[in-house]
């Protein structure tokens, strides 16, 4: 028992390990600050060009969207940052992460506002339509709003599960929270950085896991 | 000018579509296809058979052990997947366990689908009418009969499409082994890029996932239209 706690809950290597720990999640904040907003702008052209009028459009679009909810997200990272350098293109980490990220997040959100959009009833669109409006202001102002809040917590879940993704930066060395809850580990041969890490995750993402479960039930009565 | 541009496309071929490469290194990659299919298989078994389990525990309403089945399906929605394969791999041989790469991944993706096919399940579960119990019940089935042969089919029904989203969404974390050193698809390939110098086995590595998983993504979808309630 002395064994398990000292080495998964030892306070001192904590302590020390906390500046480097804290460091790494400024770097897995300011990775969400960039793919959180690109993801839901692509997936939101994603959605629009799915619902599109034109066939090839749509067609593309879908295509565009299936393929990279196949791909593992982190099979698309790698390919980005250590398979592109042989096509001479050689990204910095961060630029991988944000360009791999913004294509698989695009797909997912792509689905939740394509489902989002068609929650909303079609009289609405026609309603808008007669009073004046034009396509996109109907779409921008009256379709848009309540599909979001149709999706919301979908919405929330997805943005839950980008978060969580971010942690894969670590295997292309961005120095986000985990790399450096492991670079510690490595240097301390004690798995209490990793705890501490799991446990800042948790903090963040917990309460918004609870209000997602919150939001189903709702729903579902 | 037009030589210059089909050099270009001729080395874009040699690296990204190297057959010599490709042909040397297509059997390491399957016997990766063959180790991801294999853990797909059994962590959608298991997980999926423990989420149930525990979605229909809950329902008995014994308070402690709700409680408990909560916090494992929040800490195991709420934490990334692989800081969770990263502590269980370097900190259970330290307390003195050990488990191979394999089970480590097979064990934490496991649970990892079993909390989210227990919240499902269980939003499955409380979305059907209260009148289904009372009805079932004044039928003279017990508890366990209902549950099992009125309550859960229905509730399997609402869940069936975001329980396969949430599969093939974890089935492909599968390549995450690579990090703790899995030999599935994506590890075959990164090995064979190096000792190659070549990107064509990754190629044929994100290939493999597309061909693996996209007739699932596209089952989705059908299931997804298949199941929807109608619109009023």
């Amino acid at each position: 028992m002395d064994q398990l706690i000292e080495q998964f809950f030892n306070i001192e290597i904590m302590i020390a390990a906390w500046p480097t720990i804290l460091r790494g999640l400024w770097m897995t904040l300011a990775i969400c600050a960039v793919v959180i907003p690109m993801g839901l702008l692509g997936g939101l052209f994603a959605a629009l060009g799915m619902l599109s009028q034109n066939r090839a459009l749509r067609w593309a679009t879908v295509g565009f969207v299936d393929f990279f909810r196949a791909i593992p997200p982190l099979v698309l990272l790698i390919f980005v940052y250590s398979g592109l350098p042989f096509a001479g293109l050689r990204l910095s980490p961060f630029a991988a992460v944000a360009i791999a990220f913004l294509l698989n997040n695009s797909a997912y959100y792509g689905e939740i506002f394509r489902a989002g959009i068609g929650s909303v009833g079609t009289g609405q669109t026609e309603a808008a339509r007669s009073t004046g409006l034009g396509a996109s202001q109907t779409m921008a102002y009256v379709v848009l709003p309540q599909a979001v809040r149709n999706v919301l917590p979908d919405l929330i879940s997805n943005t839950i599960e980008v978060v969580k993704l971010t942690s894969l930066a670590s295997v292309v060395s961005l120095a986000e929270m985990l790399y450096a809850a492991d670079m510690a580990r490595s240097v301390t041969y004690s798995a209490s950085p990793l705890v501490l890490a799991a446990g800042i995750y948790l903090v963040i993402l917990w309460p918004l896991v609870r209000l997602v479960s919150r939001f189903e039930r709702r729903i579902a009565h | 000018m037009e030589t210059e541009a089909l050099s270009g496309l001729e080395r874009f071929a040699q690296t990204f579509l190297n057959w010599e490469v490709l042909v040397k290194y297509a059997p390491s990659i399957l016997a990766g296809v063959g180790v991801t299919v294999w853990l797909s298989v059994l962590i959608i078994l298991v997980g999926m058979t423990l989420g149930t389990l525990l979605a229909c525990l809950r329902a008995y309403r014994v308070g402690p052990l709700s409680f408990l089945i909560v916090v494992f399906a929040d800490v195991f929605r709420a934490l990334p997947p692989l800081v969770v394969i990263l502590l269980v791999f370097f900190g259970l041989p330290n307390a003195g366990i050990y488990l191979s790469a394999f089970m480590v991944l097979f064990v934490v993706l496991t649970l990892i689908l079993a909390a989210f096919a227990e919240e499902i399940l269980w939003a499955g579960i409380t979305s059907v009418d209260k009148g289904q119990w009372e009805a079932a019940r004044s039928t003279g089935l017990g508890f366990t009969q209902t549950l099992g042969y009125v309550i859960l089919p229905q509730a399997m029904r609402l869940a069936i499409p975001p329980l396969t989203n949430r599969a093939i969404a974890i089935t492909k974390m599968t390549a995450l082994g690579t990090v703790i050193g899995v030999p599935d698809i994506l590890n075959q390939a990164t090995t064979a890029q190096s000792f190659s110098g070549n990107a064509s086995p990754l190629l044929l590595a994100a290939l493999a996932y597309v061909l693996l998983f996209l007739p699932f993504v596209i089952m989705s979808r059908w299931l997804e239209r298949r199941y929807s309630w109608k619109k009023a």
